[in-house]
C-alpha cells in the first residue's frame, strides 16, 4: 500500500457538549476513493471541515505526505492540496464558469489571466469528461452542472485531494454515472477522494475502502466495500440491523385526490400538460421521472402555491376553488417538502414557529388573534417525544437541526392532523438508512390508516419498494403509470425518456 | 491568531450585552474625535452626562426628546422584523405632523381635538408607508430606495405648505398657524415640557412587543420576514402581512409627528424634526428589533442629543458630535451583531 496522501490522527472536535468528533484516524492513499459512512450526525461534515480548515480541532494531527501540516482556513487547505465540494455550494451566480473559476487567482501583475484560464479548464474538462461552457453564468447551470463546476474548481487550484460531501443527494440518477467515472478517472491519476453518501450501493459500486463513523467515533472500517453487503455495513453504522419494512396489499378506498386534465402555463421550470391522476385511500402513489420534467409544477398546483390555468382539482370529494394552501389544507392536504429549508421550516425562529406554521390561525393554536404559547410549546414538545427528534428543546432554532430531524419534524407537523391525503417530494435526501426505514414506516402507518399518499421520487429503487403504483412524468405529462409488481427500473426508465409512449 | 467560527445558538444574555457593548465601543472610538478637538474627554463625557441626565430638569427635558424616537423606534422595529426595510419614518413622523396640525387649528373641545389629531396623525404616516409597501408588493420595486427618496418628497411638500398657503401672513415666518390652545397636549410635571406623548409612547411599547410575541399577526410578520417562502406554503398571505406592517409602522412614525405638534411645537415648522425618523433607525438596531428594548435605546440616544449640545456650548466641541455618536453606535451595533452568529476563537494551540 502506498505511503498516505493525507492522515487525520485522533482528531477530537466538540461543540458544547456534543463531540462531534472523538479521537479520529482516517487516512487516504493516492488513487484511493474512501468512503466515508455514519448516521445522521455521525461527525461526517465536521471531520471534513477539520481537513478542510473550517474548523480547528480540540485535540489531533493532521498529516499531509507524512509531515504535519497547519491547516486553519480554506486558504491554508487548498494550499495543502485539498479540495471540498460541499453539500450546498459555493459559487457567485452572476458571474460566468470562468470567472467562478478565477476567483482568488492572481494573474500576471494583477490581471485576470482569461486565457489561461480557458486552456486549463478544457484540460480539465477533456481528461475526466468534466464539460462546461465558460461563458455561461453560474445562474443558468443545472445543480449537477454547478456540482460540476466545483470540481473543476477544486482540480484548477491543483487539489490532490478532494472531498465530496452528499454528492449524489442533489443528483439526478442519470447524473450520478457521469459524477462516478469523473471521480474514477480523477483516482486513476492519484488523486485521493472522500466521499461521503448515504446510498450504501453507490458506495459499494464506487469506493476501494470505507471508513464508518458512529456518534463521532470510528465504528469500524470496510476493506473490500465491493463485496461487503449493504446490510453489514448498515449494521456497522447504526449498531444494530435495518430491516427493510415489508408492504402488505393494499385495500384502496375511495378517490381522495382527483387532478383532471391539469394544464399550467410556463411560469417556472416545466409546465404541466393534460395531467391527470388519481390517488385513492390507503394506497401509496409514486410520480417518477427525470427532474424538470413537471414535478415542481404538480407539487405546486396541488400544495395549492400556484393555479392552473385549466383542469380540476378534487380533495376528499370537494373541489378545489381558490388553489391556496390554506384551502387545501382545509379540505385535508398534508405536505412534506422536497426543500426543507426554503419551503418547510424557518430556520431562523424556534423550531416549535415552525411546527405549528400552517396550523397558526387554527383553534388549536390561536384564538381571536391571540397566541397559545403553551399550546404551542406543548404540542411541539410531544412531537418532539413522539418522533424522538433529537434537539435541546422546542425552543431551539430550527437551523440547528440535522436534517434527518428536520425531516422527521416536518413530518411529525404534519401527521399529527391526519391528512387525508398526503404529498411528499424526495421524502428521505440526504437521510441515513435508519432515519430513512422510519419515514418509510410512518408512510405505511398512514397508508394503513386510509390516507392516499404521492410521493415524487427519483429514487426508483424507493419508489418501488414503498408505493402501490408508480406513474411517470415527461415533459409535463403523465407518461404512463404502472403497477409496483410490474415496475422494474428498464421499464420505468423507458418511460422516463419519453421512448415508451403510451403503457 | 484568531477566527470566527460559526454558532448555532446565541445566548440570551447576549441581548443586553451587545448594546452596551457598542455603546461603550462608541464612547471609546468618538473620546478620540473630542480629543482632537481639544478637550478633555472626561470633562465632556461628563458635562453630556450632567447635562442630559444630571438634573430631573435635563431629565425630563431627555424623556421629551425620547418620546418620538421612542416612536419612530417602534416603527423600525415591526417593519424591520418583517424585513421591511422601511427608511421613511422621517416622512411618515413629517405628514403625522402635517395632518395632527391641521386637525387640531379646527376649534372642537380639547380632549376631541387630541384623539383626532391622534388619528390623522397616524393615518396620515400610515398612507406614506403604505407607499413604498405597495410599490414591492405590486410591481417589487426596492422598499430602502423608494421608503428613502419618499423622504424628501414629503419634506418639499411640508416646505411648500409653510411657504405657501400655510405662511405665517403677520411675520412671513416659514411656519404653520398654532393649534387651538384647548389641543395643546396637558403638562405631565408642571413647569416642565414633558407631555401626554411620553405616556402614550411608553404603554406603546410593550403593546407592540405584545403584538410581535404573542398575536398571530405578530407570528406572521415574524415568519414572513425571516422566511417568506415557507410562510407563503404555509398558508400565510405574504403581501397582506407586509401591507398591514408597513401601515403599522407609518402610523407608529406618523404618532411622533402627532406628539411633537401637540406637545412640543403647538405647529409645524421646518426643522420640527431633528432627524428624529433616522434616529429611530438606530435605536431600533441597539435594541434588537425588540419593541421593549426601544424604550432604553431611545432614552440612550436623546441623552446623547440634549448632552450634545450643553457640551458644545461648555467645551467647545461641535454639537455635530451627537451626529457621528448615533452613526458610530450604528456601525459598532452592527459589527456587534456579528458575534450573534459568529464566535471568536483562538486558533493554533490544537496543533
Ligand atoms: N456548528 C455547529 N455547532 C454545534 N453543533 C454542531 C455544529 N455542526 C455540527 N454540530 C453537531 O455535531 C454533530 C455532527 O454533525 P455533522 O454535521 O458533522 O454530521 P454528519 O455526519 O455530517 O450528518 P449528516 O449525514 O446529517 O450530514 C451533530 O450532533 C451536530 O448537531
Ligand atoms: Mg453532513
Amino acid at each position: 500500500m502506498p505511503a498516505p496522501l493525507i492522515e487525520m490522527r485522533g482528531i477530537t472536535k466538540s461543540f458544547g457538549a456534543v463531540k462531534a468528533s472523538e479521537a479520529v484516524d482516517l487516512s487516504v492513499a493516492p488513487g484511493e476513493i474512501l468512503g466515508l459512512l455514519g448516521e445522521n450526525g455521525a461527525g461526517k461534515t465536521t471531520l471534513m471541515n477539520v481537513l478542510f480548515g473550517a474548523y480547528a480541532p480540540d485535540a489531533g494531527e493532521i498529516l499531509i505526505q507524512g509531515r504535519p501540516a497547519r491547516i486553519t482556513s480554506s486558504a491554508d487547505a487548498l494550499a495543502a492540496g485539498i479540495g471540498m465540494v460541499h453539500q450546498h455550494f459555493h459559487l457567485a451566480p452572476r458571474l460566468t464558469v470562468l470567472e467562478n473559476l478565477l476567483i482568488g487567482i492572481p494573474g500576471k501583475a494583477g490581471r485576470i489571466d482569461r486565457a489561461g484560464g480557458l486552456v486549463r479548464l478544457a484540460e480539465i474538462s477533456s481528461q475526466h469528461g468534466l464539460t462546461l461552457d465558460p461563458n455561461l453564468p453560474v445562474s443558468a447551470l443545472s445543480v449537477g452542472e454547478q456540482q460540476r463546476l466545483e470540481i473543476v474548481k477544486a482540480l484548477f487550484r491543483g487539489a490532490r485531494l478532494l472531498i465530496l460531501d452528499e454528492p449524489t443527494a442533489v443528483l439526478a440518477p442519470s447524473e450520478v454515472d457521469g459524477l462516478f467515472s469523473a471521480l474514477r478517472s480523477m483516482a486513476a491519476q492519484g488523486l485521493g477522494i472522500i466521499f461521503i453518501s448515504h446510498k450504501l450501493n453507490e458506495v459499494r459500486a464506487l469506493t476501494h475502502r470505507c471508513t464508518v463513523l458512529r456518534h463521532g467515533r470510528v465504528a469500524g472500517r470496510v476493506d473490500d466495500p465491493a463485496n461487503t453487503t449493504s446490510a453489514a455495513m448498515a449494521q456497522l453504522m447504526c449498531g444494530h440491523e435495518i430491516v427493510p419494512p415489508a408492504r402488505g396489499p393494499s385495500t384502496p378506498g375511495a378517490d381522495v385526490l382527483i387532478l383532471d386534465r391539469i394544464s399550467t402555463s410556463r411560469h417556472s421550470g416545466t409546465a404541466l400538460r393534460d395531467v391527470s391522476l388519481v390517488v385513492r385511500a390507503g394506497e401509496i402513489l409514486g410520480i417518477a421521472g427525470v427532474s424538470g420534467n413537471g414535478q415542481r409544477a404538480l407539487a405546486e398546483v396541488i400544495s395549492g402555491v400556484r393555479a392552473p390555468d385549466n383542469g380540476q382539482m378534487t380533495i376528499a370529494g370537494k373541489q378545489v376553488v381558490h388553489f391556496s394552501p390554506r384551502e387545501v389544507q382545509a379540505l385535508g392536504l398534508g405536505r412534506i417538502p422536497e426543500d426543507r429549508m426554503t419551503t418547510g421550516l424557518v430556520t431562523n425562529l424556534p423550531l416549535a414557529d415552525s411546527m405549528v406554521l400552517p396550523r397558526i390561525g387554527t383553534s388549536a393554536f390561536s384564538a381571536r388573534g391571540l397566541l397559545k404559547p403553551d399550546a404551542i410549546r406543548a404540542f411541539a414538545e410531544a412531537q418532539i417525544k413522539a418522533y424522538d427528534i433529537r434537539c435541546p428543546g422546542p425552543m431551539t432554532r430550527a437551523g440547528a437541526l440535522s436534517g434527518g430531524n428536520l425531516q422527521k419534524a416536518l413530518l411529525a407537523r404534519e401527521l399529527a392532523f391526519d391528512p387525508k391525503v398526503l404529498i411528499v417530494s424526495q421524502p428521505t435526501r440526504g437521510l441515513d438508512i435508519g432515519a430513512a426505514r422510519f419515514i418509510h414506516e410512518k408512510f405505511l402507518d398512514m397508508r394503513a390508516k386510509g390516507c392516499g399518499i404521492i410521493v415524487i421520487g427519483e429514487d426508483l429503487e424507493e419508489l418501488m419498494v414503498l408505493c402501490d403504483r408508480i406513474a411517470v412524468m415527461y415533459e409535463g405529462r403523465i407518461a404512463g403509470t404502472l403497477d409496483s409488481a410490474d415496475a422494474s427500473v428498464a421499464r420505468l426508465g423507458l418511460l422516463m425518456t419519453g421512448a415508451e409512449g403510451k403503457a | 491568531m484568531f477566527r470566527l467560527e460559526v454558532r448555532t445558538s446565541t445566548p440570551a444574555w447576549f441581548n443586553l450585552a451587545l448594546p452596551l457593548l457598542a455603546i461603550a465601543a462608541t464612547l471609546v472610538l468618538c473620546s478620540g474625535l473630542i480629543a482632537l478637538a481639544g478637550a478633555g474627554v472626561f470633562e465632556s463625557y461628563g458635562v453630556m452626562f450632567t447635562a442630559s441626565l444630571g438634573d430631573s430638569y435635563a431629565i425630563t427635558e431627555t424623556l421629551v426628546r425620547a418620546a418620538p424616537m421612542i416612536f419612530t423606534g417602534l416603527a423600525v422595529a415591526v417593519a424591520f422584523r418583517a424585513k421591511f426595510w422601511n427608511i421613511g419614518a422621517e416622512g411618515q413622523l413629517l405628514a403625522g405632523a402635517v395632518a395632527s396640525c391641521f386637525v387640531g387649528a379646527i376649534p372642537m373641545p380639547g380632549p376631541l381635538a387630541m384623539l383626532l389629531m391622534t388619528i390623522a396623525g397616524a393615518a396620515a404616516g400610515a398612507a406614506v408607508a403604505l407607499v413604498p409597501a405597495a410599490l414591492r408588493v405590486k410591481f417589487k420595486v426596492d422598499d430602502v430606495v423608494s421608503s428613502l427618496l419618499l423622504n424628501s418628497v414629503i419634506y418639499y411638500a411640508l416646505m411648500a405648505l409653510i411657504e405657501g398657503p400655510w405662511k405665517d401672513s403677520f411675520s412671513g415666518y416659514p411656519i404653520s398657524p398654532p393649534i387651538e390652545d384647548s389641543a395643546n397636549f396637558p403638562v405631565l410635571i408642571e413647569g416642565t415640557r414633558l407631555h401626554l406623548g411620553l405616556i402614550v409612547a411608553l404603554v406603546a411599547a410593550p403593546l407592540i412587543w405584545f403584538l410581535i410575541v404573542r398575536t398571530t399577526l405578530g407570528f406572521r410578520i415574524r415568519v414572513t420576514g425571516e422566511n417568506p417562502e415557507a410562510a407563503r406554503y404555509g398558508g400565510i398571505h405574504v403581501e397582506r402581512v407586509l401591507i398591514s406592517t408597513a401601515l403599522l409602522s407609518g402610523a407608529l412614525a406618523g404618532l411622533a409627528g402627532v406628539g411633537e405638534v401637540g406637545g412640543v411645537h403647538f405647529q409645524v415648522m421646518s426643522d420640527i424634526s431633528p432627524g428624529y425618523g433616522y434616529s429611530g433607525i438606530v435605536v431600533a438596531m441597539l435594541a434588537r428589533l425588540n419593541p421593549l428594548g426601544v424604550v432604553p435605546a431611545a432614552i440612550f440616544l436623546a441623552a446623547v442629543m440634549t448632552g450634545a449640545e450643553a457640551m458644545s456650548r461648555a467645551t467647545g466641541v461641535p454639537a455635530f458630535l451627537s451626529d457621528v455618536i448615533q452613526g458610530t453606535a450604528l456601525l459598532a451595533m452592527l459589527v456587534a451583531l456579528l458575534f450573534t452568529a459568529y464566535r471568536i476563537r483562538r486558533v493554533g494551540v490544537a496543533r
